[in-house]
């Protein structure tokens, strides 16, 4: 075992931390997409190689080797000195990574700069109201007509919808095809007259999603990721992008940290809930598993660079990190009590509202990208190798 | 960067789990358990063969003065196959204690012994940690006064007893004076017993302290904690398999989401808390500041993850998991005795709260 980095790799991160100091003040809070603000921190990121790192510069990025303990680097310490990082968003996150591997060589010019430097907003068209933890009976369907497809259906649980510009979406082009089969994966404008949106308010209040409806939207035939009928496939490749940033252990440490302090400052009868051994001991318990997900995101950073096997502590990263975040936020809720339920701007709230606001978001994620039942079948069936449900013979399924 | 078990760990790790398969199988560990918990020589004397008994023990001194990380994952093998043997006290905490806080001539007198495993030494340490009842002992003129209770292996040669002032002292098991009195209990791969002292004499190890016996104890929470992470795989790997093979309903049970998704949460609790086992057996040795807190973490955790595997991969084998014939409960119990064992969860916690100054 060998847990130091290397003495190059320390020099990167006290530079790194040096940046931070000197451009904190630049960094943008709560700076609305495409903002000045926003998209100058994303370039100056970008330049000195602490987002889109390992981007080729003819698209955008800096154009650096894949260095893993860099990446690592990066991520630990925007997180602790509590700066934000490069830009996220789906586009970023699913659709370049996705586009580097399996687009054309014009999409990649067309597209990833632009996503990259916060000009061009994505939103991803995967899950239907029908078509949830069984994404691939997904109906919206798309058919050609001369050098258009013509696209109808709606989507669900789209975020930023209504602020994007483009959309990538999975649509049924193969009718006759088995389900999984049958998909591809095409970007468009989300201007293209044919698209209403109408805004999803979920339990935070806040409207994070939307509700898409395509009426005859006509795509340009070219505008497809990888060939006809592959969708699912190319989907898939996002998806695991997807798992991989759900659980972040950075993140949770840092809350874990804030926690902390928090109990040391509440107070219930004239006792420090810190003092509470009740209180304190569910700390603990949420200590010692936030530890445990750090080690384990460790695991699996060692066996990239190392290649073993860490098939399986990789599998549970997205289920215990996301129940555990759950968890933790609302040990913060108890921890105030009454104060825990302040919501919405006033001077009542603690630490912005941030830990309601988490909390419930939190069970968002446990959820969304493959809920918490998803994942222990997933885990059954490829980590443990167990079978599947059988199927049942006859399809209740209207799309075949 | 590496995070993992070295090659020279997996390599011991297949050699003991190789020979505990075929030389200590749970027929052999039923026979163990139905005795009167002497020494199960042939096991012992396979471990000593394969040199895992001086793991800990200097090279000077006939053992192979490994690490107690590398003492941690062979702890891991015997909870994985429950085998009874003074691995834990005899082989970890009595050479780390002695190296420690011996003289040199105490150092000749007992290292080389437990290195050549002929002679075992037990553990007296409950009163030191979470001391239940008005039990221990003291120390008048260099004899001892008082009761250990829960004391490991009555038949060992010797004990390694901590008195009430942190000191170490090592008592032979035919020092006049002394009462040993079993302590049946639920595990019976882990015999106790309860010592009593009249002005007994005892071999005092003078550099003994409330720090060394802290390091003892955190390598002996670790090492416990790697039991029962071996246990833990054991049953999870028992349940699987017995449901690919149990039939219900037409279909082997391991179709059915409910048992699969019991399954799935048994590897999602197990996978993390043993790369948490890894880096607080990492730190006794190597990361010093950390040891401590890693250590009461990596106890409290195992033990509540493993209490949620016994009980599941037990629920998993239906009826068959309740019965004596699977003898699964052997792992139930090793499990639930490692909870208990120098410490339980809640107080672990409180421990590892006071390192971090957020109780008193």
């Amino acid at each position: 075992m060998d847990l130091s980095y290397g003495p190059q790799y320390d020099t990167y991160r006290q530079e790194l931390r040096e940046f931070i100091e000197t451009h904190r003040d630049q960094a943008p809070r709560n700076a609305p997409l495409k903002s000045d603000a926003a998209k100058s921190w994303q370039k100056l990121l970008i330049d000195h190689g602490y987002t889109a790192r390992t981007i080729p510069k003819e698209y955008g990025g800096h154009g650096g080797d894949p260095d893993l303990l860099k990446a690592r680097i990066i991520g630990e310490e925007f997180a602790r000195a509590q700066v934000p990082g490069g830009l996220g968003g789906q586009g970023i996150s699913m659709l370049v990574p996705t586009l580097l591997e399996l687009g054309s060589e014009e999409q990649k010019r067309q597209f990833i700069p632009p996503t990259l430097a916060g000009e061009m907003v994505w939103c991803q068209g995967y899950s239907e109201p029908n078509a949830g933890s069984d994404l691939a009976s997904l109906r919206t369907s798309a058919t050609l007509d001369g050098d258009e497809w013509v696209v109808n259906g709606s989507k669900i649980w789209t975020s930023t919808a209504h602020l994007a510009d483009w959309i990538f979406c999975l649509v049924r082009t193969e009718s006759d095809a088995p389900k999984h089969q049958g998909i591809s994966f095409l970007l468009f404008r989300m201007d293209t007259p044919g698209i209403e949106i109408s805004p999803l308010v979920d339990m935070t209040l806040a409207p994070n999603f939307n509700e898409v409806f395509f009426t005859d939207v006509r795509v340009p035939k070219e505008q497809i990721v990888g060939k006809r009928g592959e969708g699912w496939y190319v989907a898939n490749a996002i998806l695991g992008h997807e798992r991989d940033s759900l659980g972040d252990p950075n993140a949770t440490l840092s809350r874990m940290t804030r926690l902390i302090e928090l109990m040391k400052e509440e107070t219930i009868g004239n006792e420090r809930i810190i003092d509470n051994p009740v209180y304190r001991d569910r700390l603990m318990k949420i200590q010692a598993r936030v530890m445990s997900l750090r080690f384990n995101d460790l695991r699996v950073l060692s066996s990239r660079l190392n290649n073993t096997d860490a098939r399986l502590p990789r599998m549970i990263s997205k289920l215990q990190g996301t129940e555990l975040r759950h968890e933790l936020e609302g040990l913060a809720i108890d921890a105030m009590g009454e104060t825990g339920l302040m919501y919405g701007a006033s001077e009542f709230l603690r630490d912005g509202g941030s830990w309601q606001n988490q909390y419930m978001y939190f069970l968002g994620l446990i959820i969304g990208g493959g809920t918490s039942q998803i994942q222990k079948n997933i885990i059954s069936e490829r980590g443990l190798g167990m079978p599947k449900e059988p199927k049942f013979e006859q399809s209740s399924s209207k799309t075949n | 960067m590496d995070f993992g078990l070295s090659e020279l760990q997996l390599s011991m790790q297949e050699n003991v789990n190789r020979f505990l398969a075929e030389e200590a199988s749970l027929d052999r560990v039923r026979e163990f358990a139905a005795s009167d918990h002497s020494l199960a020589e042939d096991i012992w004397t396979g471990l000593v063969n394969l040199g895992v008994v001086g793991v800990l023990v200097p090279e000077e001194y006939g053992g192979l003065g490994l690490s107690a990380m590398d003492a941690a994952v062979i702890g891991e093998c015997l909870g994985n196959h429950v085998t009874p043997v003074p691995y834990l006290a005899t082989c970890v905490v009595a050479p780390r204690a002695i190296a420690l806080a011996g003289t040199d001539s105490q150092k000749d007198e007992y290292l080389p012994k437990i290195a050549d495993g002929s002679k075992t030494i037990g553990l007296a340490l409950s009163e030191a940690c979470a001391a239940r009842g008005k039990n221990g002992a003291s120390v008048r003129n260099g004899k001892l006064t008082g009761t250990a209770s829960f004391v490991s292996d009555p038949h060992a040669d010797y004990w390694l007893l901590a008195d009430r002032d942190a000191r170490l002292h090592v008592i032979a098991n035919d020092a006049r004076n002394l009462e040993v009195k079993v302590m049946p209990q639920v595990d019976r791969t882990r015999p106790l017993c309860e010592l009593a002292f009249s002005n007994t004499p005892c071999d005092s190890l003078p550099n003994s302290g409330s720090t060394v016996l802290q390091h003892v104890l955190d390598v002996a929470w670790t090492t416990l904690a790697f039991d029962t992470l071996g246990a833990a795989q054991s049953m999870l790997d028992q349940a699987v398999e017995y449901a690919m093979n149990r039939e219900q309903f037409n279909r082997v049970i391991a179709s059915f989401q409910a048992v699969k998704h019991m399954c799935a949460e048994m590897a999602a609790e197990i996978e993390p808390s043993r790369s948490l086992l890894w880096y607080a057996g990492y730190a006794l040795d190597e990361a010093p500041d950390d040891a401590h807190l890693h250590a009461c973490h990596a106890k409290a955790h195992m033990a509540e993850v493993g209490t949620f595997v016994a009980k599941t991969a037990t629920v998993v084998h239906g009826g068959m998991g309740f019965t004596d014939l699977l003898g699964l409960h052997y792992w139930f119990k090793r499990i639930g005795f490692n909870r208990q064992y120098l410490g339980g969860p809640e107080w672990l916690r409180e421990q590892a709260a006071i390192a971090q100054n957020l109780a008193a």
